[in-house]
Parts: C-alpha cells; sequence; structure tokens
C-alpha cells in the first residue's frame, strides 16, 4: 500500500545536508552518561558550522568515551585505535592528509594516565586536532577505578578516597604551550556547543575537557564529579558566543565586560565576562584562574585560553598544500637525475 | 729507543720473498672521539679507488668520548667482504687496549703502535713498526688543539708506504671526505706525507702485506645500508615518516631526512612533499605511520630491538585492523639494552609474530646495500598491497657498515597503492564492505579518508566484514582466516629466496641477511679445505615459499646460519615446515656482536660433519647435534 505524502522541504545546513546524516550509530554506553550529551553537541555543531562529514575523521583510544565516536558523523571515517596512543595516530592521519578535519575523543584515564606521554607531545605540537576529554574522574569500562583527574577526596562507591592529586588537564595543556584549551560540563549544552563550534574554527590543537559524570561508577554522594556537584561548583569564566565567519551577525556588546577574539577562519568569539575581568588570550592569567578556582573546589569552566594565531605544526612543517597521501608518482619519485646524482657521489 | 732500532730488532715473521698481495685486514684501534674516521675512510677508500675489493667495519662502543674502538678495514682480491676473523695489521693507537690488541693477533700479523705504548716486547712473532706520532704531528701542525686530529693521518701516511698504497690516492680520497674545508685539507695533507715520509726514512718493510692495482670495483659504491635504505625509502615515494633515535637506526632517518630536503621540496612552491617527526617514544613513531597509513600515505618508522618490544601492540592493531606502513628493524644485540653498538639478527621471531593474539608479519630480508635499496620499494608495495605492516629486518653491521655494491638502478615499476575504492568504484561495486573477501586472495578494499568514498569505522577490536563491532565466534573465526589467507597469498609476492650452487650438493646451507657475506666464503673454504660442494639457499622473506621446501627435500642435513642464540630462523622454519623436514635442521649460531666470519661458519659445519680435525675455538658458536 503506497502512501504519498507531500514532499517538504527538508531542513539542511549551509552546505545542503540533513541533520540526521551527522549522526552516528546507536549508543551502547549507560542511560544517562554524560558522553551521550557531548556526542549529541559535537554533532549539532558540525551540522550547525556545515562541515562535510566526508572530510572529518574521528579517533580515539580505548575506553567508554573511545567508543563514542561511533555514535555521532557516522559518514566520516572513524578510528578507535589503542589506549592512550589517539594523539599518534591522529597526528600521522592529519600529516597524511592535511585537509581531514580531526576530532578526537579520549577520556580522563586514557589522556591523564596512560597517554599522559603521548597527550604532552600533541600540545606541543599543536597539531591541528579538536582533543576531547570526557572527563569523569573514573575508569568506566573497568567498573569504577580512580582516574589520575580524581579530586582529592573523592570517594569511590566503595568508599575509597582518592589521596593523590589531580592531574589538571586544561592547566597543563597551557604550560606545554597548547593553542585553544577549555573547560566545559556535559549538562551545559548552551556552552558546550558554542566552544565546541569555536574549536572549529580554530588552527592547531583545541583542548576541550568535558566534566561527563558516569551515572554508573561515580555519581554519588563524595564524588566530585558526580552531576550534583558539578552543577553546584560550577564556575564560568566568561559567557561564550561564538559568530562563524559564514554568518553576517554583528554583535553589539560593551568592550568593557566583553572580549572579541578573531578565530583563524575569521570567525568571531564573544567573551562576555561573568565575575572577575577574564582575558583568554592572557596565558598568566588563564593558569591562575584555573588552580584558584580548584583551590576553592570549583571548576572553572569556559574558553580559558586562547591563541589563535600561533603556527600550527603543519605550517612548522612547511608541508605541500595537497594531502600527501594522494601526491601522484612524479611529485614523490624523484627523477633518474637524483639516483645517477647519488651513486657519484659514493664512487 | 729510536724507531730505527725498532725496525733493526723486531724479528720478522716471513721470509723476504713471501708477498701477499690485496689479501688482508687492518684494524685499527683507537678511541672514540678522536676523530680517528677521516683516516680510516681515507684509507678504505684509497684502497677501492685502486680497485681491490674492501669492506669497512666500525666496532665502536655505546658512548660519545674515550672509550675504545676498533675499525677494521679487509682488502680481499676475491671480493669476501665479510668479517675476516683474524686481523693481519693492527694500528694500535689506544694505551687501554694496545696490549690485549697484540696478544690476540696470529702469529705473523704486523703492528704499527704508537712508539710511547713500547708494544715490540710483547711477542717475537710479529713485525712491529713503532711511529712516534706525537713527535711528527708536532712538525707539521703547530696549533696544540688540532693536533689530536690531524694525528690519525700520519697512520694513513706511514700504511701508503708499507703497504704501497699510492699517496695520490690517499690524497684524492682525503679531499674528497674534507670537501671545502680548506685549512683541514691542508693539516690533513701535511699530516698525511709527514706519516709516509717518516716511513720511507725509517721503517723497513717487513711484513708480506701488500696493495697492488686491480680493475675490482670499476663502477662500484661505497655505501652504507642504512644510506641505502634511505634512498630506497625516497624513491618509494615515501610521504610520512616519524622515528625517535636509536642506534643503531638513526643514521637511516637522518640521511633520509637529508636526501628528502634536497630532493623532495616542491620546485614551485617551495615545500616539502613529505613529513618527518621525531616523535617522543617507539609506540608515538608507529602509532603516526598507522595514522598516516591509515589515511593513505606511504609511512614509515625505522627502529632497533627496544623500539621494536615498544612497537608490539601497534602491530597487532595495524595487523587485525589492516592498515600499512613499514618498519626498519635495525638489529642489535638484545635482550634488554644489550650491546647497542653490536650486530646480531634477534628479532626474527619476535617480529614474526609481534604482539599479542594470533599475528603474522611480513618480514623482508636484505644481505646487501643493494638490497637495503631495492626492499624497501618492495617494502612499500607490499604494505599497501597487503594493507599491513612489512617489516625490513637489517642489522647493525648492514646498516651502519660500508659496503661495496654495483650502484643502484633506476626503479621502472610503478607504485602498487594496494586495492582502494574510489567515490565512483564503490558505486559500482554492489555491496562493499571493508573487510569481505571479494577476490578469494584474503585482501579486502580499503577507502581512504578524505577521498569521497563511503567510511568504514576501523577499529582493533572484533569486527565483521563490514567492520561493524562484533563479539560474535563466527564474525571472529572467519575474519581470523582471511588474515591468514592473506598471509598466504603474501607468498606469491615476497621476494624469493635465491638458490646459489647445486641442489644435491654434499652440504646443504640456509643462511639470510647479513651473514650472506661470511657464507658465501665459508663455502669456498669447505670446497678448498674437505673437498666439499655446497647448496646454498639465501632466504630473503618471510612467509617461506615453496623453494625452501624443495630445498630441504634435496639435503638430508641443512645447516642454518644465523647470528643469534636461540636459533630464531630454524625455529621459525620448524613452526612452518613437516616434522619430517624440521628435523632436518641443524644450528650454526653466532652471536658475540661481532658480524659473522668465514672461519666460525666453515669450522662448525666440519665439526658437525666430522669431518675437520680441528675443534671449534669460538665459545660464541654452538652447534646442534641432534
Amino acid at each position: 500500500m503506497a502512501v504519498t505524502t507531500p514532499d517538504l522541504p527538508k531542513k539542511t545546513n549551509r552546505i545542503g545536508l540533513e541533520h540526521t546524516l551527522y549522526r552516528g550509530g546507536k549508543t551502547t554506553l549507560c542511560a544517562g552518561c554524560g558522553h551521550n550529551a557531548i556526542s549529541e553537541r559535537i554533532i549539532d555543531a558540525f551540522y550547525e558550522m556545515g562541515i562535510d562529514p566526508k572530510e572529518v575523521i574521528k579517533l580515539s583510544g580505548i575506553g567508554c568515551s573511545s567508543k563514542s565516536p561511533a555514535y555521532f558523523l557516522g559518514t566520516s571515517h572513524g578510528f578507535n585505535s589503542v589506549h592512550g596512543r589517539m594523539p599518534s595516530v591522529g597526528t600521522g592521519a592529519v600529516l597524511a592528509n592535511r585537509r581531514l578535519m580531526a576530532i578526537g575523543v579520549s577520556g580522563d584515564g586514557d589522556t591523564g594516565a596512560i597517554g599522559i606521554g603521548q597527550f604532552v607531545h600533541l600540545m606541543r605540537r599543536n597539531v591541528p586536532i579538536i582533543y576531547i576529554i570526557e572527563d569523569n574522574g573514573c575508569y568506566g569500562l573497568t567498573k569504577g577505578q580512580f582516574s589520575p583527574t580524581a579530586d582529592i577526596g573523592s570517594k569511590l562507591k566503595t568508599g575509597v578516597v582518592n589521596d593523590l592529586t589531580p592531574i589538571d588537564t586544561c592547566a597543563l595543556a597551557i604550560e606545554l604551550g597548547a593553542s585553544f584549551v577549555a573547560r566545559s560540563f556535559s549538562g551545559d549544552k548552551k556552552q558546550l556547543l558554542s566552544i565546541l563550534k569555536a574549536s572549529l574554527s580554530h588552527r592547531g590543537t583545541a583542548l576541550i575537557d568535558v566534566i561527563s559524570p558516569c551515572v554508573t561508577f561515580n555519581d554519588h554522594e563524595g564524588s566530585t564529579k558526580s552531576y550534583a556537584y558539578v552543577k553546584d561548583h560550577d564556575e564560568p569564566v566568561g559567557e561564550v558566543s561564538f559568530v562563524p565567519f559564514f554568518e553576517d551577525i554583528s554583535v553589539e556588546y560593551d568592550a568593557g565586560t566583553t572580549k572579541e577574539v578573531q578565530m583563524h577562519d575569521g570567525s568571531k568569539l564573544y567573551l562576555k565576562k561573568v565575575a572577575e575581568d577574564y582575558d583568554p588570550t592572557d596565558k598568566l592569567n588563564a593558569v591562575r584562574t584555573i588552580h584558584e578556582t580548584a583551590q576553592r573546589g570549583e571548576f572553572a569552566t569556559g574558553i580559558l585560553y586562547v591563541e589563535p594565531d600561533k603556527p600550527d605544526f603543519l605550517e612548522l612543517l612547511n608541508i605541500v598544500d595537497e594531502p600527501l597521501a594522494t601526491l601522484p608518482t612524479d611529485r614523490v619519485r624523484p627523477g633518474r637525475e637524483v639516483l645517477a646524482e647519488l651513486m657519484d657521489s659514493l664512487r | 729507543m729510536a724507531p730505527t732500532d725498532v725496525a733493526a730488532h723486531d724479528g720478522a715473521a716471513h721470509p723476504a720473498h713471501h708477498r701477499i698481495v690485496n689479501d688482508f685486514s687492518i684494524q685499527v684501534a683507537t678511541v672514540n672521539g678522536s676523530g680517528s674516521q677521516t683516516a680510516n675512510l681515507v684509507l678504505l677508500r684509497s684502497l677501492f679507488q685502486m680497485g681491490v675489493p674492501v669492506s669497512g667495519k666500525n666496532m665502536f662502543p655505546s658512548n660519545i668520548a674515550g672509550l675504545p674502538t676498533w675499525y677494521t678495514i679487509r682488502a680481499n682480491k676475491d671480493g669476501y667482504v665479510g668479517r675476516k676473523k683474524e686481523i693481519d695489521f693492527l694500528v694500535a693507537m689506544n694505551v687501554e687496549t694496545a696490549r690485549e690488541d697484540v696478544l690476540s693477533l696470529e702469529s705473523g700479523a704486523a703492528v704499527l703502535y704508537d712508539e710511547p705504548l713500547k708494544l715490540s716486547a710483547l711477542r717475537d712473532d710479529l713485525v712491529f713498526y713503532a711511529v712516534p706520532f706525537d713527535k711528527i704531528v708536532a712538525q707539521v701542525c703547530h696549533d696544540a688543539k688540532l693536533r689530536r686530529l690531524v694525528k690519525n693521518m700520519i697512520y694513513d701516511g706511514v700504511l701508503s708506504r708499507l703497504l704501497n698504497i699510492d699517496l695520490s690516492e690517499m690524497d684524492h680520497a682525503l679531499r674528497r671526505q674534507l670537501g671545502k674545508k680548506a685549512k683541514a685539507i691542508e693539516l690533513n695533507l701535511a699530516a698525511l706525507e709527514a706519516g709516509s715520509a717518516f716511513a720511507q726514512e725509517h721503517l723497513a718493510k717487513r711484513d708480506p702485506y701488500w696493495v697492488e692495482r686491480m680493475n675490482e670495483t670499476a663502477g662500484m659504491i661505497l655505501v652504507e645500508g642504512n644510506a641505502a635504505a634511505a634512498m630506497g625509502c625516497m624513491m618509494a615515494g615515501v610521504t610520512v615518516i616519524a622515528w625517535y633515535p636509536i642506534t643503531p637506526s638513526s643514521s637511516l632517518p637522518e640521511t633520509l631526512i637529508s636526501y628528502m630536503k634536497k630532493y623532495r621540496i616542491d620546485k614551485d612552491s617551495g615545500k616539502a612533499t613529505f613529513a618527518i617527526v621525531q616523535a617522543e617514544d617507539e609506540i608515538a613513531a608507529i602509532g603516526m605511520v598507522v595514522g598516516a597509513g591509515w589515511a593513505g600515505a606511504r609511512a614509515m618508522t625505522s627502529t632497533s630491538g627496544p623500539g621494536i618490544s615498544l612497537m608490539s601492540e601497534f602491530a597487532g592493531l595495524a595487523y587485525y585492523a589492516e592498515v600499512p606502513g613499514v618498519i626498519f628493524d635495525i638489529q642489535r644485540v638484545g635482550p634488554s639494552t644489550g650491546l647497542p653498538t653490536r650486530t646480531a639478527q634477534g628479532d626474527i621471531l619476535k617480529v614474526a609474530t609481534l604482539s599479542h593474539g594470533d599475528t603474522k608479519h611480513i618480514m623482508l630480508i636484505p644481505a646487501s646495500v643493494e638490497e637495503c635499496y631495492t626492499m624497501a620499494m618492495v617494502a612499500f608495495d607490499l604494505a599497501e598491497r597487503f594493507q599491513t605492516l612489512v617489516f625490513v629486518m637489517s642489522d647493525l653491521d648492514l646498516g651502519m657498515n660500508t659496503w661495496m655494491s654495483p650502484a643502484f638502478t633506476y626503479p621502472d615499476a610503478p607504485l602498487d597503492r594496494g586495492k582502494i575504492l574510489d567515490a565512483a568504484a564503490v558505486q559500482q561495486v554492489a555491496e562493499w564492505g571493508r573487510y569481505r573477501d571479494v577476490d578469494g586472495d584474503g585482501i579486502p578494499y580499503r577507502t581512504i579518508p578524505g577521498s569521497g568514498a563511503p567510511a568504514y569505522f576501523t577499529r582493533g577490536s572484533g569486527h565483521n566484514e563490514k567492520g561493524q563491532y562484533s563479539e560474535r565466534p563466527d564474525d571472529y573465526v572467519h575474519n581470523m582466516e582471511r588474515l591468514a589467507r592473506k598471509f598466504d597469498t603474501a607468498r606469491d609476492y615476497v621476494p624469493k629466496p635465491i638458490l646459489i650452487g647445486a641442489l644435491d650438493s654434499d652440504i646443504a646451507i640456509v643462511g639470510y641477511g647479513s651473514s650472506h657475506w661470511a657464507i658465501e666464503e665459508s663455502r669456498d673454504q669447505l670446497a678448498r679445505e674437505a673437498g666439499a660442494s655446497t647448496a646454498y639457499m639465501r632466504l630473503r622473506a618471510y612467509p617461506f615459499t615453496e623453494e625452501l621446501e624443495a630445498f630441504i627435500d634435496h639435503h638430508q642435513r641443512i645447516y642454518v646460519v644465523e647470528q643469534n642464540r636461540d636459533a630464531q630462523m630454524l625455529s621459525l622454519m620448524r613452526l612452518a615446515l613437516s616434522a619430517e623436514r624440521g628435523a632436518k635442521l641443524r644450528k650454526v649460531l653466532h652471536y658475540n656482536g661481532l658480524p659473522i666470519d668465514a672461519r666460525s661458519i666453515t669450522d662448525e659445519i666440519l665439526a658437525q660433519e666430522g669431518i675437520s680435525q680441528k675443534p671449534s675455538v669460538t665459545p660464541a658458536l654452538v652447534g646442534d647435534t641432534e
């Protein structure tokens, strides 16, 4: 039985793609997992920015967080690699094809423990990758052990209390020379979406640490990464407004309360100061703010540091504009005269 | 004691008429960091320029300055370029080792030594030449700070006179070595000539070793295996290189960097058609290779044993997720840090199955610098054809020492980029599955990110034909069996072993890699000393091919020559062969860190055959009499 329905104009983004094209497979993570909310925001950000999923690669390490690339951008190539080593795989892929837009998803264990070495060197190199840490302070997939981002005094379900200093990935990234560093909360849709969209306009590594509560193993009383705790202790450094380069919107703002940052692709970032006079281009102030809020038991969220014009790794390597992967043979195999010259030098 | 007195009183070991022409080894014993390398290379090259087959081997410490180092040059009219066990002519410059160096010489050898070392009293069956290096250098080099650097050139000058090497050839070699450094050339030439003049005036020739011009090096080149491999990689069109410094591998990427900067910069844009990254460790290096290979680039790394151990997890990922990449393993002595500056073939068994679970990797095994060059290109083709890692199993002896070779030829074959579907090609396919065996050869079709072709999700976890996550037993078994089938297909593509000599000979030998040169020389020794004919099969790859089985079937006992303790290749062969064939294999092993030599092989084979009267004296050599 055929039912004809009138063709309604479907809603598409600026490159004519529907929102459903940005979706991925059905999530297998726990209901209520913060990671699923992050996947939703990633889908929205890529859709709203009008980025072709065929030019995107999704990367991850191992863990609950690292499963999530299967749940967004289903038409993009994805690579779920080995534990803690997503940065190197991403680096290699971006070197092979500089036109790819790379988004990597990691966790606090995948980044802060086994992967801290590769994390450190990715930040140093400023490889153009969006690096999201889905940060719940514990190992979900192996049933709730502490990770290196667990706060001192935070309690496991079993009652075990963490007595080791946490690694603050944002402060560390700034120290290492990262050029875009943000922290958000999976429950803050608006802020996270703005940050993600801004990261898509950034050239270089964009580190986004997203507090993403683990509903199964770390959402109880005494945990400092529970929904309740994070909601109470989220302290935005500014209200993030993002205007992409392709939208002709003029924003009126008070220069005394709002900081404008011009992104590399021409997009504009407006950061409205909330409490203090926060300048996200001031590295020392950013690190100080992170530490001061942490001392109060709060999370400083928002775009903590941005350096839009820092040369990325590809620029430092002076690579040709075309993807290295598909250069034709005559551009990658030197001619007979080169071999003859080399042979002459060895006779 | 004046040098003339030494000459007058040292006992001559050979009668004056006894001449050994173009068949000797010279060992220069010095301390590392003393700048002797220029003098050694000038000596090597001057012999080469005179048409005499040569090889140069550096036995150096894992240290920057101050520890003993030995450089051995072998000149051989018959073209033997493997290490010669006996040293015929010692140049003793190192006070720390001089005594032991002299005591370990065979009777009749010659010793050129720094006069203050007073070595001539140690033995009366050697020929001693004392040279007052400090006095001579003071006369030709007024700047005391530079004397240490030019002092070594004096022994070249002395040797040119004693061995009859044309000084003009040394002059030529020196200018070539130093390029445009006018001041350095001037000082070194002065030292060279002073050494020669000293020898003429004060030293009477009493050793039997002579150099005469030949014509055996015309058209040949002198090169290290790592440089040859670097050339091969550049010609293979490599675009992404990630590496971490480790001896004896580093000179491969470092030479490659110098070539790429010169020959692979786009003329129009001035930009690089490559990316080279010094990674934070070997894990990151192979991770970048895997990422780049997945994204469609020809990617490589180069490492040695400790790096191989670190890379094992990624090797398993690349095997299972089917990602191409080329890994050079310039093998050194293990386990652990081992002897970082000494050679071995110690990673064969490890690499064959590198990583946990059931894994198998393609290995290519070059025996010559020429094969370092050609196999680099083969490696990239095979990696992309089979969507897997290909390991090129070189070693320190091959990679870092200087070898003579015919000039390399330009590659005529186009690059084989393997089974890649672009967006248009996918339209032609009814239903594309990333891991589906469409052609029956076990090799699936892949798509490249960014090409517009359909995507798939790459993972090291269990997956079905479409690349979807799966823990189903049938999906797992199906996939593993296909991977095994793919590995079987590789038998038809890897370089075949080379048979030298006739089948059904008296003695059968299997060898591989840098052992080749000693084995070839040993075959001549076996023929000369025992009248034994030999059939020799040189393996060039893993997986093994059917030629190996046929070779074994033609012989009763097969000696597998290798440079490790545990007979790794033999073990790998037994895994692949029937028990009956495996039982025919015998071990001939050499693993003391020095390159294998012919004498050790010959003695061991004759002992096992029950032919030799002379028992093996090398402690590092272990026989198998099962």
